[in-house]
């Protein structure tokens, strides 16, 4: 990560810039700390580094990974009331995503929304969702797109903006050339990674056409105030140094029946998201309302995440 | 068995003070590769100059010249026996010899590569769960670890029934050789198809690139073995034909001449239909936004291999002992850019949305490939310094200690 990326002031009304761009600000100050307590995390994680394959283990063994999470999250960040899950997907439940494309105005508050849910590392950053300013007149032209824009205010003329997270392909690449099994589909259409399981080989990142899949290079460092105690072990558990990690669309939250973090800070209203399978759904609606294209169709990744011009 | 590694010791432990120098520079590079190594491990792959744009650098470009190094070692085989030349086992084992030091780096180079390493058990099967066979990752284990075993197999079955003054069981080594040569065109082709499988990639998503590898893959091997044939014959008494040597230059000529066309008619593809995929090509040799750090060794390894194609394909060059090495020299300096960092790094840059991160690599990574080659070069220095005066007749079963070599023998 070369260097951090502004939550920028929108056009569209929105308090919560300034208090955002000083989270990040703050970030940076307190993780040397959490660089210190990282070592000790690693030290202790002999036990899951023996352990089965995620999908082998047993109903007492998921019981003992989750306490040793939980273990693992209390010695390093403190007694925080970690709440460590393994909520399994529904049946019936298929989650899809939706981005409007005309709505976007690229400020950035979803990018910084999924760090602070997703306890992603703050130093160095690592984003799950990137935004890519595109030229108006090229439209949709990533190779000559920019995701480092800094501007006073967005949107700007004559640009556009396409916010990139995990497609969550129902052909995933990724899921195909892991060596290990690391990383599979769930029934609920959310590819997940078992950080414990993963080697590290950075296969994945290479078969994403996303730039989706994320490395710890090292270890990440999270200020113990900012951890969301709030944790499902297939997805914003902090992670250790030397696996990728990814957009789970919230699997904490979407499990249990919350919008992803993305979706409920959104200012302009661009994210919809919901069951696929429920007739009722926004997502539904837009399906049938709308007309949705997916991103780099000509792989054939077949995504669970749909673009749409809703004006 | 026991007196037969007492004599192994004998002979590694004993040589000439350039051996030894040379012994001393490969403990020293290992030394360096270990310090490099235990850095990398405690700050994480950081210490590496790959980042999430360019997720893959320095360690899997030597990785996959390396393979066609394993690969084309023994392909001379084939020569050896459509030519029916006379020292045709002393080719095949130093042949494999080579092939084994260098599978042994390509394993090494894809366990620095990894970021769990402590994980690596998850590949095998039974205790892992390994994702066959869609991962190619898993193919490649399969056929460098069963490519390492023939020629294990292959060289210590020679060398053991040698000691003890027997021929080698036919029986035993022409079919393991035999099965070796498509094994060989195997590790390469499947090495290829890690890469070329991935259709985020189109710099790598190209048909061609499986029987580029191949052909590249017949340049650079042999022309370490040509260097090596003729270090060996001056420093043992090793009988290594003049004829043998002008008909591997020939060949490789011609492997030369079809990884040239091969290269230009993926460059014709590129730039003439010049679609947004051309801006891989485009920043390997030119660079793209003024991004120019990998431009100049491409256009290095173009000269190289153009130069050696017409040093090979002239036949007085081709016979001159000078122009012969020089020609070594260029092809094999050409391959290790092409198939190293000239296939890895432009095909992560630009990344899949368009970012151009520039990868160069850390003193750590240069450290610990040092450590590296010089794990790889210390075992087949070994090898050749036991394999020698077994084959020679110097060291054999019955004899109280091995006769002492040629006078100048042992700088091996």
């Amino acid at each position: 990560m070369r260097k951090s990326l502004p939550v920028l002031q929108g056009g569209a009304p929105g308090e919560a810039a300034a208090e955002a761009s000083d989270l990040s600000r703050r970030d940076f100050l307190r993780t040397a700390a959490g660089a210190a307590a990282a070592a000790a995390l690693t030290a202790c994680d002999v036990e899951g580094m023996l352990r089965r394959h995620f999908r082998e283990l047993s109903r007492d063994d998921v019981a003992k990974l989750l306490a040793r999470v939980e273990r693992d999250h209390r010695k390093r960040f403190g007694d925080k009331g970690f709440k460590v899950s393994n909520m399994a997907p529904r049946p019936g439940v298929e989650f899809a995503y939706g981005l409007d494309l005309s709505r976007c105005i690229g400020c950035r508050r979803c990018v910084y929304a999924c760090v602070t849910e997703n306890n992603q590392s703050r130093d160095p950053q690592i984003h799950w969702i990137r935004v890519l300013e595109m030229d108006k007149a090229r439209g949709v032209d990533v190779m000559e797109s920019d995701v480092y824009y800094e501007a006073e205010q967005v949107p700007r003329p004559g640009k556009f903006y396409m916010p990139v997270q995990c497609q969550q392909c129902r052909n995933p690449p990724c899921v195909k050339v892991c060596p290990v099994t690391a990383t599979w589909k769930e029934p609920d259409g959310i590819v997940v990674v078992d950080y414990d399981w993963c080697l590290g080989c950075r296969c994945c990142m290479a078969a994403c056409p996303y730039g989706a899949r994320h490395f710890n290079w090292t270890t990440p460092s999270i200020a113990p105030e900012e951890v969301n105690p709030n944790i499902h072990v297939l997805g914003n558990r902090v992670r250790p140094k030397g696996v990728v990690e990814k957009c789970t669309f919230c699997i904490q939250r979407t499990r249990a029946g919350r919008y992803p973090a993305c979706v409920e800070i959104c200012p302009v209203g661009a994210r919809k998201f919901g069951n696929i399978l429920d007739a009722g759904s926004e997502i539904r609606y837009v399906m049938d309302q709308k007309r949705v294209f997916v991103f780099k169709e000509e792989l054939n990744t077949r995504p669970h995440f749909y673009y749409f011009y809703a004006t | 068995m026991l007196t037969f590694l007492k004599g192994c010791w004998r002979l590694v432990s004993r040589g000439s003070r350039w051996y030894y120098a040379w012994l001393a520079l490969l403990g020293l590079m290992i030394a360096v590769g270990l310090a490099g190594y235990a850095r990398q491990s405690s700050r994480g792959l950081i210490a590496t100059s790959m980042r999430d744009q360019v997720s893959w650098g320095f360690y899997i470009g030597n990785f996959t010249f390396l393979v066609g190094v394993a690969a084309a070692a023994v392909l001379l085989v084939v020569p050896a026996y459509v030519y029916q030349w006379k020292p045709i086992k002393e080719v095949v084992v130093l042949g494999e010899m080579l092939a084994i030091s260098a599978l042994v780096m390509c394993l090494l180079y894809i366990l620095v590569d990894t970021g769990s390493p402590l994980n690596l058990w998850h590949i095998f099967p039974f205790v892992g769960s390994p994702n066959f066979p869609y991962s190619m990752l898993v193919w490649d284990a399969v056929v460098l670890n069963g490519y390492l075993l023939i020629n294990a197999t292959v060289v210590v079955h020679i060398l053991y029934k040698l000691f003890h003054g027997q021929e080698y069981n036919r029986m035993v080594v022409v079919p393991l050789v035999l099965l070796s040569i498509p094994w060989a065109v195997g590790i390469h082709t499947v090495t290829a198809f890690l890469y070329n499988g991935m259709a985020a990639r189109p710099y790598w998503n190209a048909s061609i690139l499986a029987p580029r590898f191949i052909a590249s893959a017949f340049c650079s091997g042999p022309a370490i073995l040509l260097v090596l044939f003729q270090v060996l014959r001056r420093t043992t008494r090793f009988p290594i034909s003049d004829e043998a040597i002008s008909k591997v230059a020939e060949l490789m000529a011609y492997a030369m001449f079809f990884n040239l066309f091969l290269l230009g008619a993926e460059i014709f593809k590129e730039f003439y239909s010049g679609t947004e995929h051309v801006v891989f090509t485009q920043y390997l040799y030119f660079g793209l936004h003024g991004h120019r750090a990998v431009a100049p060794f491409a256009w290095i390894a173009v000269a190289c291999s153009v130069a050696a194609f017409l040093l090979f394909v002239i036949p007085r060059s081709r016979r001159n002992p000078v122009t012969l090495n020089l020609g070594c020299g260029l092809i094999f300096a050409g391959v290790f850019i092409e198939k190293g960092m000239g296939l890895v790094i432009p095909g992560m840059t630009p990344d899949t949305l368009g970012e151009i991160y520039e990868y160069t690599p850390t003193m750590t990574e240069w450290m610990v490939a040092a450590g590296v080659f010089g794990i790889g070069f210390l075992i087949y220095t070994l090898l050749v310094k036991i394999a020698v005066p077994i084959l020679e007749g110097r060291f054999q079963a019955g004899m109280a200690e091995p006769l002492p070599a040629a006078p100048e023998a042992g700088a091996a």
